[in-house]
């Protein structure tokens, strides 16, 4: 097998594994510990501000606060917690990036 | 009837995130073709590992002339953080058959389990009608990202550069987490989970930072909803 077809088949196998762990248990999990769910509460809030933030914060890779994205995504932040719309959010986001950009 | 309204939920969920997905999805599809490794080899990525920074991540490897081994571990490493999907979906799925939870497994991303989580722990949330809301938002995700990744190889590097698409991504999960921070904890959780993500950024740990920071903000926000509660119970209330 080619060198792409086992990286295609060997990261398929792997990310499959790792998206079915918990689920494929999910029946012997019935009576999750209060601990164990005070955990899983966190994950949402945790993982999405885990992506979300760098991606804002260092769009060249270095913290800048004066970077268009920034602003933009500042300005996102304020439309998403107000309004909760995500095609108005996309669209605050990237229009006022595109126009910081122009400037 | 009821179904199929929530079948319809689920895709008006994550139709306004096709924006975000569609040019993510035709560089998926174009960038292995143009470096060298085949349209199939793109269309094989996105049907069988389904999932896009890991796929770009592992066909960068392999047109560097990268071996398999690292190429998958690029991509295993950006993928760690299903295994906290995989474990914050688990008590809302239990009910089903394995069949239908390892289907639910394989139609995993971001976006399907952000929405979702999202219902279901707003209330508005029944547990026969949990599975059709998923795919839903799952199927219409999977279908968007099959056809633009071929529309990707079809048509090579057809996405302007100028135009700031890629913002599209962060700016989706923007939307996702705002709604996740339900408590003072979970804000807690947020803002030591992006903090901590974006040092581990700057320290160099590249894809590994969205886990770590993940990892930090589930542990503090534990901490705090812990904390919460002592003082809850010594105040009597």
């Amino acid at each position: 097998m080619s060198r792409i077809w086992t990286t295609i088949v060997l990261a398929g196998v792997g990310t499959f594994a790792m998206r079915a762990s918990f689920l494929a248990a999910a029946h012997r999990l019935a009576a999750v510990p209060p601990w164990v769910q005070r955990l899983l509460r966190q994950i949402p809030p945790a993982a999405l501000a885990a992506i979300v933030l760098p991606a804002l914060l260092r769009p060249e890779g270095a913290v800048d606060p004066l970077h268009p994205r920034f602003a933009a995504g500042v300005l996102a932040g304020l439309v998403a917690w107000r309004t909760r719309n995500t095609a108005l959010t996309l669209v605050v986001g990237m229009t006022t990036l595109v126009l910081l950009e122009a400037l | 009837m009821r179904v199929s309204s929530e079948l319809r939920a689920g895709v008006a969920a994550v139709a306004p995130m096709i924006v975000g997905v569609v040019p993510f999805g035709l560089v998926a599809g174009a960038q292995p073709t143009t470096e060298g490794l085949g349209g199939v080899a793109a269309v094989g990525l996105s049907t069988v590992v389904f999932a896009g920074a890991s796929q770009l991540a592992a066909a960068d490897v392999l047109a560097d002339g990268g071996s398999a081994v690292v190429a998958t571990l690029a991509a295993l490493t950006i993928n760690l953080r299903m295994l906290l999907y995989s474990a914050s979906l688990a008590p809302f799925l239990a009910h089903l058959s394995f069949g239908r939870r390892m289907g639910a497994a394989y139609l995993m991303t971001d976006q399907a389990y952000a929405v979702s989580i999202t219902r279901w722990t707003s209330g508005a949330d029944q547990e026969e009608r949990r599975l059709t809301y998923y795919l839903g938002a799952g199927v219409s995700l999977w279908l968007v990202w099959q056809l633009s990744t071929i529309a990707g190889v079809l048509l090579g590097g057809v996405v302007p550069e100028s135009l700031p698409l890629g913002f599209a991504v962060p700016l989706v999960f923007l939307v996702l987490l705002v709604p996740a921070i339900t408590s003072r904890s979970a804000a807690v959780a947020a803002a030591v989970g992006g903090a901590a993500a974006v040092a581990a950024a700057a320290l160099d740990a590249g894809p590994l930072s969205v886990i770590v920071g993940a990892l930090s903000g589930i542990v503090a926000g534990a901490a705090a909803e812990a904390l919460d509660d002592r003082l809850g119970m010594h105040q009597g209330t």
